[in-house]
């Protein structure tokens, strides 16, 4: 039988996932796709929790406003990556040192 | 069986999508990637009873945000640094352990807890799109509002972010590199 359980370490992995990439990878686009895993991960938990709880549908309302935010956001963080490569003709976070001194 | 099947693809699509996406060496590969980690993510989310949530996730991320970051990838071109970095390797194996364990521990937990093992049989309405609307227009109609309000900002920031006029200065101006 398919639990509730197996949907959240689904839901943990993924995000566990995200977060190294999110660390350990130094290429902008790569940490904005690590984002993009973790807020995936985060809307399986709520829908998963939300199929748990039939009385309302606030997971699903709250994943349905997660994914709206997480299409803004990577407008945003890619027009980012998009500025900064014009001005250092790199995509590497740890080069991103102009605000640093 | 055929739920049980769906599951199996589904997860091993997610998860496999999302290790192959941090560990791509090029940017294009770890976009195709985070398209099969998305898929595995519809997937799950049709087994759960959230039809209309999992076509949302579909169109958005399949069709526009990974979409976007193809798009940039071919803008910005191969990456003239290099692409790996030796200097991490000791903290990200680190990491990776820690949290990865973390991860399994917290699961090993919850799957013992006898109160979340069972999943109660769906409402033949749950996830619907007339169940969504009501929601969605009721309680959060006003979440809905102040979200066009954000859509609004995000475009006028990009549009400020790309535009020639507020380019940093010092960035490198390409319509006049064939001139003398």
């Amino acid at each position: 039988v398919i639990s509730l359980a197996h949907y959240l370490a689904i839901g943990g992995v993924m995000f566990t996932v995200g977060s190294i990439g999110f660390l350990v990878r130094r290429n902008l686009l790569f940490q904005l796709m690590s984002i993009e895993l973790m807020l995936n991960a985060v809307v399986v938990t709520l829908v998963a929790f939300n199929r748990m709880r039939q009385d309302d549908h606030a997971g699903q309302l709250f994943a349905f406003f997660i994914i709206a935010v997480a299409a803004a956001e990577a407008a945003v963080g890619l027009s980012i990556v998009l500025a900064f490569y014009r001005l250092r003709r790199s995509t590497r976070s740890d080069e991103a040192s102009i605000l640093k001194h | 069986m055929i739920v049980r099947a769906l599951f199996a693809i589904a997860a091993l699509a997610a998860i496999a999508g999302s290790i192959m996406t941090i560990s791509a060496k090029k940017p294009i590969r770890g976009a195709m990637a985070l398209l099969l980690s998305i898929l595995g993510v519809v997937g799950l989310l049709v087994g759960l009873h959230a039809q209309f949530l999992a076509t949302v996730e579909l169109i958005i991320y399949a069709g526009a945000v990974v979409v976007l970051f193809v798009f940039v990838v071919m803008l910005i071109g191969p990456d003239p640094s290099g692409s790996r970095d030796w200097r991490a390797i000791v903290s990200r194996t680190i990491a990776g352990l820690a949290v990865g364990t973390g991860a399994v521990a917290v699961a090993v937990a919850l799957s013992r807890t006898s109160g979340l093992a069972r999943m109660p049989a769906a409402h033949t309405e749950l996830g619907t799109v007339e169940m969504f609307a009501r929601e969605l227009f009721g309680r959060g109609l006003v979440a809905f509002e102040v979200m066009t309000v954000l859509f609004i900002a995000a475009v006028v920031g990009v549009m400020a972010l790309v535009s020639k006029k507020g380019a940093p200065r010092g960035s490198i101006d390409r319509s006049k590199e064939g001139q003398p």
